[in-house]
């Protein structure tokens, strides 16, 4: 893996005049021994899996607590009803937000985006985008490109597991690269990319990882949504050509830091924050007698 | 790491490590196994043995018993599935000293007599580290072409068998050796670039020394 910073990414897409995408295919191809062709080939089965989930979602599924399923169905409803604050296009991310994180959580089938936990970030704004603004799926299958580039970074850099640096590692970075990628459909400059990541990152730094009984369901599900919204606020604010103070190598360093610094209890053992509250600690209870 | 360690594997729900890095152990078991599993005694230890049961650990480590990947959409159905296929199955919680958070260890017989014991690691983002066979020590992940020995501790086997590779133009990426005691019984470890044909298998299980030969073709994570 030949990228350690985005500024290094930066640099090489001023040198050669090349693209944020270009820049990390380049990279990728290099990796992999595989082509342009065969490596989009590879990312598109990502997109339709991500796709096929969202189609496949059942509303009457439980997990295994009970604690979750169902209110994607929800979500989707509300939506019709035409009573919201927000638009159609934000409506629809947090109902595919979901419906992905339901689904993982319900053991259907997904993709790790960078971890199960996280699935649902991505996916939910992609189907957003190209259902609200008709963006094609080859523009999308690029742009993730794009984010993972962002997240390979991270994970060099930092972490993108619970267990290692806390939730702000894994719906934290799942966020960043989600809007890395919309900031590179709407054609964003390498530097707007860039901001993006870092104003998400710095939204989210010190979350801490507190799963409910040890199980990928409460409160990972809804922070899926959380994370979404964060990503398509920071994309709109890069967008507009606002600025991150802190640059972002500098952010995700410091997010290193914070986790470095957290204590264990939040960091997926299930002993601290949501998970040790006296509803989450008789949720766990319940469950070992069963 | 390239971009497809951060987005991917596709997956059944609803964890990398406890769902997906399990279907792998029990997948990478199944191959070494190299027979159809009848009977499977199972030992979770850390947080497998926590919330494994949550996760899935349980139907993911005997879907990959029956061959599935992590991908099938039938892992939750595997407890099913096994019991028509005939395997026959059994859990326990265990403390393994030193071991990862999330381990298991799987005693396997085979359809045709043979029988094989794993322990292995979720190591994160469905990663595995297949930690001991048989009780040997050893470290392999099963994401490049391995080539698994059960020698005797005698001096020429090694070279046989990385010279058999040589004479096929098959390069040896990494090796690694183990043994139980001195003189006794032992492992060789071979990732190889590229992939090692059936014909070879056959001939390095008839040279001296070779008690039994395992391939294991990289499975992509
Ligand atoms: S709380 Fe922990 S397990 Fe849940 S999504 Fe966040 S990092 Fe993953």
């Amino acid at each position: 893996m030949a990228y350690n910073s985005i500024s290094e990414i930066i640099e090489i897409c001023k040198e050669d005049g090349i693209s944020f995408y270009e820049a990390v295919m380049r990279d990728t191809c290099k990796d992999t021994g595989h082509s342009e062709e065969e490596n989009m080939t590879r990312m598109s089965e990502m997109w339709r899996v991500m796709c096929e989930a969202s189609v496949g979602y059942d509303a009457d599924l439980k997990s295994r607590s009970g604690l979750v399923g169902g209110s994607g169905r929800q979500m989707e409803a509300y939506m019709k009803s035409g009573g919201s604050y927000c638009g159609e296009f934000i409506l629809t991310v947090m109902a595919e937000a979901l419906k992905m994180g339901e689904s993982n959580a319900c053991m259907k089938r997904i993709v790790a985006a960078p971890t199960a936990g996280s699935c649902g970030v991505m996916p939910s704004v992609y189907i957003a985008v190209k259902k609200n603004h008709g963006f094609s799926d080859e523009a999308i299958v690029k742009s993730m490109f794009v984010a993972a580039g962002v997240g390979q970074v991270i994970a060099a850099r930092a972490f993108i597991a619970g267990a290692t640096g806390g939730c702000q590692a894994e719906i934290g970075t799942a966020a960043a690269m989600t809007a890395a990628g919309l900031v590179a459909l709407k054609d964003g400059t390498p530097e707007q990319i860039a901001n993006a990541v870092a104003m998400t990152l710095k939204g989210m730094l010190g979350l801490v990882c507190d799963p409910v009984a040890g199980l990928v369901e409460v409160p990972c599900v809804k922070r899926n949504v959380t994370g979404a919204a964060n990503a398509v606020v920071c994309a709109e604010m890069a967008l507009a050509g606002i600025d991150s103070a802190i640059p972002v190598d500098q952010v995700i360093d410091a997010m290193r830091e914070v986790g470095d610094n957290m204590p264990s209890i939040y960091k997926e053992t299930a002993c601290g924050g949501c998970a040790n509250t006296p509803r989450g600690l008789e949720v766990a209870r319940m469950l070992e007698k069963s | 790491m390239n971009v497809f360690d951060i987005l991917g594997p596709v997956m059944v729900g609803p964890s990398s490590s406890h769902t997906a890095g399990a279907v792998r152990i029990g997948y990478v078991t199944r191959v070494m196994l190299a027979e159809e599993p009848v009977r499977a005694e199972i030992c979770l230890h850390g947080s497998f043995a926590a919330t494994g049961k949550g996760h899935g650990t349980d139907t993911a480590i005997i879907a990959g018993l029956l061959g599935m990947k992590p991908s099938d959409m039938n892992v939750p159905r595997s407890f099913e599935i096994a019991r028509e296929k005939g395997l026959d199955f059994h859990f326990e919680n265990m403390v393994v000293k030193d071991a990862h958070p999330n381990t298991a260890v799987i005693n396997v017989e085979g359809d045709g007599g043979r029988s094989i014991r794993i322990q292995a690691s979720s190591i994160g983002g469905g990663r595995i580290m297949v930690n001991r066979i048989d009780g040997i020590e050893v470290n392999f992940t099963g994401e490049s072409n391995t080539l698994i020995v059960h020698n005797t501790d005698m001096p020429g086997n090694v070279s046989r068998i990385t010279s058999l590779l040589a004479e096929k133009k098959i390069n040896i990426a990494t090796m690694q050796l183990y043994r139980h005691e001195k003189g006794g019984f032992a492992v060789m470890i071979l990732e190889t670039d590229q992939d090692v044909p059936q014909e070879i298998i056959e001939e390095a299980q008839v040279l001296e020394g070779i008690i039994k030969v395992t391939y294991l073709q990289a499975v992509e994570v």
